[in-house]
């Protein structure tokens, strides 16, 4: 839409507003409106390609970033990937519902103490500190060297790790990684289920 | 998958089995109905009539959990009549080998059977050698002992009545898919077969596929343009997770995790490179020591060194033979034996079988830190239905993470794509990458081992970290190139230099002697030697018109599409099907996709066989890799509606795991259970609903749980759609809204009618109110004898009216 029909819409609006006394129905103007404002904000968007996170087709997205709040404010199929040409399911289509603008998103560390009732809000240092350490406590005190025929296990046995095949891969490999160098053999992840 | 989305388009007959591909992966159906539009079939099986069925050419029902059975049958099918790519049989399988005199097969038992430990002494699985060690082979495939013959008199009991009698589905609907399906075994045709889920959740879900590959491989469909045997996965990058390994029985790249009686790097590269005496097999794995040690220097850098194995002692090793895999996890967890859990993006409390079981294992943890973007049932258990708070111990981290569109890296299709996503925005508040977590409670560890000491602080210490981060924070593509690989000398192969820091633009390059590094020797070439990553590709150039494209992202391994290419030309190198042709032998090179393996075509001079990743060089219609049996074998699901196996004296798959907890109750062939249940997902919702839940414009169209049933079993059972039902199992009860439709038809099943329902798994209690609970709370602890994928697929239940 040109700057000239966007003016011309906008008028249209203020006339509306002046209707609203009486009794008109003004939302589904006003939602108009505000798709009209989203084209506009659109233009000048910055556009990042990514890819669905929901099954494995790998459909292509290109998400638009507002330059002045940084924040998404569209997502949308990737017309030149060669794969989905464009098209996305509902979950593909909806995905703009992961970001912030979802109210339901965690945004906090959340400590729930033993017996509690309740959810604690925490920082990362708190966090990360509190539980390096019931980690190195469970390692150290539950380490096996030796199995009871004396071959040499370097396990531990009583911490797991879970997950997960809706990381990258880069976060896969480095908790592959990390889960080996405690000693973990119970690791496993969605692949199996 | 062998293939890839796109190749479906090339397809002449189209087999769906085991998946609704049209609801679970509706971008995939596209290339299914350009197919179409080209005049290929679609055939679909399943136990419900669903929007992929409503798209095919034919239709076939069957039970739940008698897909070896229906393929069985297939397979009787296309020897008796001949519809063998006789050419591709006899070159390119072990049809010709001759079996070990001793193997056997009786009343459901293979040789070698151990009924205490549930499972079997492989020693007679094997070929008759001549005094070099050659395997003895019959070319003519007549006798008796060669596999061809084996095969045939395998699956001569899967008659069509016999079948049909098993599965449900009607005879003359077998023969028309037999035939339709086995129309492709020519030059000139390709066939497909899309699965998912529906085929690996059973107590034979190895072996179900194992009964795809024969088909395929009998039929010639095997690295063909439009063939292949093609899975279609649930979750973003459940290839790439599995690539890398987040798996007990792997280390990345599907090199084998140590066992106990590996105790040096020696004994474990013996372990896992097989030989072989076949002098025209490429034998790849017979490199996986380069990869081995690669991996190590990629993990431990300069602390690796040859004085010290490379590390080899600090990897953890597990004891052979056990099983370390969720569902025993789960139990040892109950039985109050694991006492701190990392749950990163899963959600156990719904996703694992039996979930009462595992909401209650919860409870005996002393913590457990979990990662995601929405709160979930694993996070909240301790204010779950059924359980009191103030009774439960568990300390519990949620920790805030970024969503896919926040994030910079890579993730793997199912057409093993590894394709790059960039950071669209910061994620809100203080979530940060699932990398960014490891990066810090890993450098928090270092710092507490440092100061304090503490028990076999070397794998920890000298575990990269600095591999991970760039200014102290996770930098994904630092990690991509880790992944990748390093010179870490300059070397010079082949006439070529390489310098120390240059990229590893190829496993072939990978060394055993600690000058080169690969964090995933499969992904080696995702970067180019100087550093370009190829994972960002958008190259749209098609070159061979089959849409490759070769310059799109990078697929692994070294950048080919379509897996067992050599196998679709003829000993010379010819194409069997040049009007498709994935790959040609021409002017003494390979033309076309990135060839399976550089040497010559098989007749040529220092020709090659075509799978190159199979020791004899050939792929396999006799599997003795597996624990169950070389040939697929009907046997009922863990819980049956029938007391005793129409095919042979052994009702279950006599090498599955069995649990014995309280909550592990079992009920077959039991006239309180007398309904085949099966699970599945919908097209708005995604796994247990853990994102999509969350989501207003997803849960509008799909708001609650529900079970899907006939008009026959709702009329028997006075139930009217949207009545309020209970659906409960020997394990649980859950209530939801009863699903009346014509999509469930009843069966006969062995002379008798038998209902089947069906329920979406996308649920559970913490979001939306009243949506409904997991169907999990039904599901068996039990699994596939090989890969312990539960059995969610087949089970039994009974449903009454509120």
């Amino acid at each position: 839409m040109r700057r000239r029909q966007f003016l011309k819409m906008s008028c249209v609006l203020g006339a509306g507003v002046a209707l609203c006394g009486l009794g008109v129905d003004l939302v589904p103007i006003e939602a108009w409106a505000d798709e009209i404002k989203k084209i506009d904000r659109l233009k000048s968007a910055r556009q990042t390609m990514s890819v669905c996170c929901y099954c494995s087709v790998g459909c292509g997205l290109i998400c638009a970033t507002d330059e002045k709040t940084g924040k998404i404010i569209n997502i949308e199929g990737d017309p030149e990937h060669p794969v989905s040409e464009g098209s996305l399911c509902a979950k593909g289509a909806g995905i703009f519902q992961t970001t912030e603008a979802n109210e339901h998103r965690l945004t906090k560390v959340l400590y729930r103490a033993p017996n509690s009732d309740k959810w604690e809000e925490k920082s990362w240092d708190w966090a990360i500190d509190r539980i390096a350490r019931l980690m190195k406590e469970e390692r150290d005190k539950s380490f096996i060297t030796k199995n009871a025929a004396g071959q040499v296990v370097n396990r531990v046995e009583t911490l797991a790790h879970m997950g997960s095949s809706n990381l990258d891969n880069e976060e896969c490999w480095s908790i592959t990684a990390w889960a080996r160098s405690l000693g973990l053999v119970y690791i496993d992840h969605q692949a199996r289920v | 998958m062998t293939n890839h989305w796109i190749d479906i388009q090339h397809s002449d007959c189209i087999l769906i089995q085991g998946s609704n591909a049209a609801e679970n992966h509706p971008i995939s159906f596209k290339w299914v109905m350009r197919a179409k539009e080209r005049g290929a079939k679609l055939i679909h099986v399943d136990p419900r009539f669903t929007r992929t069925s409503s798209k095919a050419d034919f239709y076939a029902p069957l039970r739940s959990g008698t897909d070896i059975a229906f393929l069985g049958g297939m397979i009787k099918y296309i020897i008796d009549n001949n519809k063998i790519f006789h050419d591709y049989v006899v070159n390119y399988t072990n049809a010709p080998f001759l079996v070990d005199g001793k193997f056997g097969f009786k009343d459901g038992l293979f040789t070698g059977y151990d009924a205490d430990k549930r499972g079997y002494d492989k020693s007679t699985w094997t070929y008759q050698k001549d005094a070099g060690g050659i395997i003895l082979r019959d070319e003519t495939l007549k006798n008796p002992r060669c596999v061809y013959q084996m095969l045939k008199a395998h699956y001569a009991r899967y008659d069509l009545k016999k079948v049909s009698s098993i599965t449900g589905t009607p005879e003359k609907d077998l023969k028309t898919v037999y035939e339709m399906f086995s129309s492709t075994g020519t030059k000139d045709r390709a066939g497909t077969i899309m699965y998912a889920l529906g085929q690996t959740h059973h107590t034979v879900g190895v072996q179900n596929i194992r009964a795809l590959a024969i088909v395929q491989l009998l039929l010639g469909n095997i690295g063909v343009c439009g063939g292949g045997v093609n899975a279609l996965r649930g979750e973003p990058n459940v290839q790439g997770s599995t690539d890398h390994a987040l798996l007990y029985h792997y280390l990345p790249g599907y090199l084998a995790a140590p066992r106990t009686s590996q105790q040096t790097l020696e004994s474990y590269i013996k372990k896992i490179t097989p030989s072989t005496t076949e002098a025209k097999s490429v034998n790849w794995q017979s490199n996986y020591g380069k990869y081995a040690v690669s991996l190590l220097k990629s993990w431990y850098g300069d602390a690796a060194t040859k004085d010290n194995e490379f590390g080899y002692a600090w990897v953890p090793k597990a004891d052979d033979g056990k099983d370390y895999s969720v569902m025993t996890l789960f139990d040892v967890m109950y039985a109050g034996k694991i006492k701190g859990m990392t749950v990163f993006g899963q959600n156990p409390a719904c996703s694992i079988p039996n979930s009462n079981k595992v909401r209650a294992a919860f409870a005996k943890l002393d913590w457990m830190v979990h990662l995601n973007i929405f709160d979930n049932e694993t996070a909240s258990f301790w204010k779950g239905p059924g359980m009191d708070p103030a009774k439960v111990k568990t300390e519990v981290f949620l920790l805030p993470a970024s969503a896919s569109v926040e994030k910079a890296g890579s993730q793997t299709n199912s057409g093993r794509w590894i394709q790059w996503r960039y950071e669209a925005t910061k994620a809100p508040g203080d979530c940060i990458y699932a990398g960014e977590a490891i990066i810090r409670i890993q450098n928090k560890l270092k710092e507490l081992y440092k100061k304090e000491g503490g028990t076999f602080p070397e794998p920890i210490l000298n575990m990269t970290s600095d591999g991970l981060a760039e200014k102290g924070g996770y930098d994904a593509e630092k990690v991509a190139k880790l992944i990748n690989g390093y010179f870490l000398a300059d070397v010079e192969i082949g006439g070529k230099q390489y310098k120390k820091g240059d990229c590893v633009p190829s496993f072939a390059l990978l060394q055993a002697d600690g000058t080169t590094s690969s964090g995933n020797w499969i992904c080696a070439g995702s970067f180019a030697q100087d550093g370009k990553n190829l994972m960002q590709r958008r190259g749209k150039a098609d070159p061979t018109g089959l849409g490759l494209y070769p310059e799109w992202s990078f697929a692994w391994p070294v950048n080919r599409r379509v897996l067992y290419n050599r196998a679709s030309c003829d000993p010379t190198g010819k194409p069997y099907n040049p009007k498709r042709a994935v790959l040609e032998w021409k002017d003494g090179k390979w033309v076309g996709d990135v060839p399976d393996g550089a040497p010559p075509p098989l007749a040529a001079e220092g020709g090659k066989l075509p799978f190159i990743m199979k020791p004899d060089g050939v792929s396999s219609l006799f599997g003795p890799g597996l624990g169950d049996g070389p040939f697929p074998e009907h046997y009922e699901p863990l819980e049956s509606p029938l007391a005793r196996n129409l095919m042979s004296a052994q009702q279950n798959n006599p090498a599955i795991l069995l649990y014995n907890s309280d909550k592990d109750m079992v009920a077959s062939a039991d006239a309180r259970f007398p309904i085949v249940m099966t699970t599945y997902s919908s097209t708005e919702h995604w796994c247990t609903g853990a994102f999509t839940r969350w989501q207003t414009w997803l849960t509008e169209a799909m708001p609650q749980a529900y079970v899907e049933m006939s008009e026959e079993l709702a009329k028997e059972k006075g139930i009217k759609n949207g009545d309020k039902v209970r659906v409960e199992s020997a394990r649980g009860k859950l209530e939801c809204v009863a699903m009346v439709t014509p999509r469930f038809r009843p069966f006969l099943v062995n002379g008798k009618t038998l209902h089947q329902v069906g329920m979406p798994y996308n649920y559970g209690w913490r979001f939306p109110a009243d949506n409904g609970d997991s169907a999990n709370l039904l599901t068996p602890t039990v699994g596939d004898a090989n890969a312990m994928t539960p059995e969610y697929k087949a089970f039994m239940v009974n449903v009454v009216k509120v």
